[in-house]
């Protein structure tokens, strides 16, 4: 049944919110159907397909596992958050330059687990690589081109001068 | 300016709204005032209904209807079929809502629309429902026993027995010196969509607008217009970005019924998104196919005839596409191979689990590994090198075009159109390296059996009658695409864009937008299916192109004072005899629609070939390397078309080892997440490779392309299980179901040392 409503304050994508939510309303819900942040996916609300991965202070979790009480003075992270008003980001046009992406339903979490393994290991091989998205399934493309997106995506993520040989 | 748009490999328009979280899908929609449906489903899968009582639910907050069969005067309307429409079907046709009984587990039995889906949820919980359970038919046996039947005015599970025929096989049996007679089997799996299917519904003065529609919009509005009662045109059925069709989404589902129902009740929008457990027992399933097949050759090898029966459990309803994998598993049997006598009947029965519906190569897929299977035995048999045994029996071009089986009822006959099937045999040999990977065949290296198998494949395409495209300029002189063709995920915005910038010669991002699917565009549709969006919808843009470019040089001439001879059209501009020019802004509204009609097929051709381990311990297969190979006739897009290669390899791939609806023996579906349900990931098949070439164009479209985009998933299952049986020779074991799960491998490696040792003692 429906219960009391809680006051929640946290940020996303740079930008302090603060809702009333039902206790049980997953994060996924509350960014879609609250925030009006509809690139977040829900593909399984079972933590199984990594459509609504999203950013929980710059770690990749699942927003239909989570609830948005809980998200309470973090930082969030949507894939609105890592997108430019104009033209892509380097990781996004790697993904156009491969056709890593079909129907785009998957491709948000894509990004979002992408972005958050490159920013900590922009060096990561192809087995790195398909381990991680492992946790996202993408039912169009197969995900050769995804992974290639990925790792074409690296120099972008490197710091300048600490470049592998 | 002469373009060479058609051929290269553009990049996809649409990925700059998906890549940025701006695609819009129906989940996405919501106007104001919106409302949600969520659906009571049946928990029983065989059941006689003696009462749904609804009221403690209505007395849930919130809560705004519920709705059961009893709100629908003359009861709930039946989903006719779209194809294969036979009278013998029409007692199987399933109700939008069950209404006396209910026949599988998930059969809609009543709608609650509430404020929000938790409340709506909340109130499915308050529903008491009062079923006196039946016995459940979950088998073939259980289907043909008489104890229970779905229809019991029917008096029968067994919808009807098509029948494929060539030649006339009973002699050529006779008179055969070689034959082998094979049981196998292709488990129940489906076209899972990530993105689950969902409907809205808004009423607006007497027009009803349906958001969510995708693959045959046109045909659906028909469906819903006589169930609802109002004229197509008071229905607009609204494409929006679609998150994965093959073949599932899109079909004329109860849903998209109920939905419209439900909001024209409330008076107000109303949405339903469905959840994944819900999906996995709601969208159509597909594939659960038998087969019992018997083959004949001559000692040479030269295949003789073929002959047989196919079996496929429909589930416990004929839906709108439901009959087509049945029919396609009997007429696409012989595939590439030329096979003068055939004779084969493919009987659809009835069980109490999800209707079943097409999925991405329907038919095809269960066909190539009953038939792929049974080459490589008799090849065995015979002694001759399958390769060999498959160069010989492969269609001649010469032979085009090719007649095949003949399906009766319905009278389906059909012909390959073009192809040279040996160049693309050869090239996937070349491409893996077949004569030098040839000496590791049953080899054990490193605790690992290695395996080798090729498959010849074709693929149909270009489904007719008929496909409808508009151009119209826009103020600005850019142009806008409408299309009767639906988007699904495949790139169509993109591919459309570069087949109209080619025929208008202009550059490519004059084509301002590609608009697709919905029922507003163009004045008759028929959307996406069986891979002829490019071939279909292409042809009547090249249509429409010519019909557009002759209007625009009658009202220039008109207005340049010239011949429309003399009227030259530049890229922007339109020039006059005399040298005036206008702007071609100045004919901003000018529109011309075309059309497309064809009643054959294309038939895109190619071959497959794999090199596996098995591991004998574990039973874990892993794929070394896997080179699919096809001829589509013309390329449009390189990108988006090894895309679709590649993307239904690895789909093919996870009806070969790991996608499995299982049930139990009361009908219970054992699979209803995707913890159960196992789909491919990233880590499963990273080493798959795609050739794709345009070799063979078409005679039958003028584009010369063929449909593809479901090459990559008919082969796959024979290539596995062949791969599997070469790797496993040793042990004699030969793979007669699917899926090639690490336990079943194992098995059948334990049974077959048993056996041996049990033959030795």
């Amino acid at each position: 049944m429906p219960s009391r409503v809680q006051t929640t304050r946290f940020e996303v994508n740079g930008r302090p919110v603060e809702v009333a939510v039902e206790p049980r309303l997953t994060l996924a819900d509350c960014l879609r159907d609250v925030l009006g942040l509809t690139g977040t996916h829900i593909g399984c609300e079972h933590g199984v397909c990594g459509a609504c991965t999203v950013l929980l202070d710059g770690l990749a979790v699942r927003a239909c596992l989570m609830l948005a009480v809980q998200a309470e003075g973090r930082r969030i992270t949507t894939v609105e958050g890592l997108s430019n008003e104009d033209g892509l980001t380097p990781l996004q046009a790697s993904f156009r330059k491969h056709h890593a992406l079909q129907c785009g339903f998957c491709t948000p979490g894509m990004i979002t687990t992408a972005h958050a393994l490159l920013s900590e290991e922009p060096d990561c091989d192809a087995d790195r690589v398909r381990e991680v998205l492992s946790g996202n399934l993408c039912r169009c493309t197969g995900y050769i081109s995804i992974v290639e997106a990925v790792l074409d995506a690296r120099s972008a993520y490197r710091k300048p001068g600490s470049e592998r040989a | 300016m002469k373009n060479t748009f058609i051929g290269a490999p553009v990049k996809r328009r649409e990925d700059l709204r998906f890549l940025r979280g701006r695609g819009q899908y129906v989940g996405d929609l919501a106007p104001d005032g919106l409302l949600h449906a969520v659906i009571l489903r049946s928990a029983l899968a065989h059941g006689r209904i003696r009462a749904i009582d609804c009221a403690p639910a209505l007395a849930v907050p919130g809560v705004r209807a519920v709705i059961t069969a009893r709100d629908m005067p003359g009861g709930p309307p039946r989903i006719p079929m779209r194809l294969q429409p036979l009278p013998d079907f029409k007692p199987f046709e399933q109700p939008v809502l069950a209404a006396e009984k209910v026949r599988y587990v998930g059969e809609p039995l009543a709608v609650v629309v509430a404020d929000t889906a938790a409340i709506g949820e909340d109130a499915l919980e308050a529903i008491a429902v009062d079923i006196e359970a039946l016995p459940a038919v979950t088998d073939r046996a259980g289907a043909s026993g008489g104890e229970s039947f779905l229809f019991e005015a029917t008096g029968s599970n067994l919808a009807l027995t098509f029948r494929a025929r060539r030649g006339d096989a009973a002699a050529a049996f006779k008179a055969a010196s070689y034959r082998r007679r094979e049981r196998f089997k292709v488990q129940r799996h489906f076209g899972l969509t990530l993105e689950p299917r969902g409907v809205l519904a808004e009423w607006d003065d007497g027009v009803l607008r349906v958001f969510g529609a995708a693959k045959v919009p046109f045909f659906n509005r028909r469906i819903l217009a006589a169930q609802i009662g109002l004229p197509e045109h008071a229905i607009d059925m609204v494409e929006n970005d679609v998150g994965g069709g093959f073949g599932a989404r899109g079909e004329f589902y109860p849903e998209d019924f109920l939905i419209p129902f439900a909001a024209r009740l409330v008076g107000r929008p109303v949405r339903w998104i469905e959840d994944r457990r819900e999906n996995l027992m709601a969208m159509n399933h597909a594939r659960e196919a038998e087969a019992d097949i018997e083959i004949a050759c001559a000692a040479d090898g030269t295949i003789l005839a073929l002959r047989g029966h196919t079996y496929t459990d429909m589930g416990a309803y004929m839906r709108t596409n439901g009959a087509v994998g049945s029919r396609n598993v009997a007429q696409f049997m012989s595939g590439p191979y030329r096979i003068p006598d055939i004779d084969i009947d493919a009987t659809l029965f009835m069980t109490n689990k999800t209707p079943v519906g097409t999925y991405r190569g329907p038919g095809r897929f269960e066909t190539d590994f009953f038939r792929e299977r049974l080459l490589d035995m008799a090849a065995k048999d015979l002694g001759i090198d399958r390769v060999e045994f498959r160069r010989r029996n492969l269609v001649a071009e010469s032979e085009m075009p090719y007649a095949i089986a003949t399906i009766t009822p319905f009278e389906s006959k059909d012909e390959f159109d073009s192809g040279d099937y040996r160049v693309t045999l050869e090239r996937c040999l070349a491409e893996i390296g077949w004569d030098e990977k040839a000496k590791l065949q049953g080899k054990l290296i490193d605790g690992h059996y290695h395996g080798l198998a090729v498959g010849c494949f074709i693929e149909g395409g270009a489904a007719g009658p008929k496909e409808s495209a508009k151009i119209a300029v826009n103020a600005d002189g850019s142009f806008t695409v409408f299309m009767g063709s639906s988007a699904v995920g495949q790139g169509v915005e993109t591919v459309f864009a570069q087949i109209a910038a080619d025929a208008l010669e202009v550059p490519i991002d004059r084509i301002r937008d590609v608009f697709h699917g919905s029922t507003a565009h163009v004045s008759d549709g028929y959307g996406a299916y069986h891979s002829r969006s490019v071939v279909m919808g292409g042809s009547a843009l090249l249509d429409a192109v010519e019909k557009f470019r002759a209007a625009l040089r009658a009202e220039a001439g008109r207005r340049l004072g010239c011949a429309p001879a003399a009227v030259t059209l530049g890229e922007d501009r339109i020039f006059g005899a005399d040298g005036r020019t206008l702007p071609l802004a100045d004919f901003a509204g000018m529109s011309a629609e075309g059309a497309f009609l064809n009643k054959k097929h294309t038939y895109t051709y190619g071959a497959h070939a794999a090199h596996v381990t098995v591991d004998p311990k574990t039973g874990r297969v892993d794929i070394i390397d896997y080179v699919a190979v096809e001829d589509v006739g013309r390329i449009i897009n390189p990108l988006t078309l090894t895309g679709q290669v590649i993307g239904s390899l690895v789909q093919g791939l996870g009806g070969a080892f790991l996608e499995r609806l299982v049930y139990d023996e009361h009908g219970q579906l054992l699979t209803g997440s995707l913890m159960d349900y196992l789909l491919p990931t990233a880590s499963d098949f990273p080493n798959l490779r795609s050739v794709t070439m345009d070799m063979k164009p078409s005679p039958i479209n003028p584009l010369g392309a063929k449909g593809a985009g479901e090459g990559g998933i008919i082969a796959a299952g024979g290539v596995m299980a062949n791969a599997v049986a070469n790797a496993l020779a040793d042990f004699g074991v030969e793979p007669r179901e699917l899926p090639l799960s690490p336990p079943r491998v194992w098995e059948m490696i334990e049974a077959a040392k048993t056996a041996s040792a049990t033959g030795s003692a």
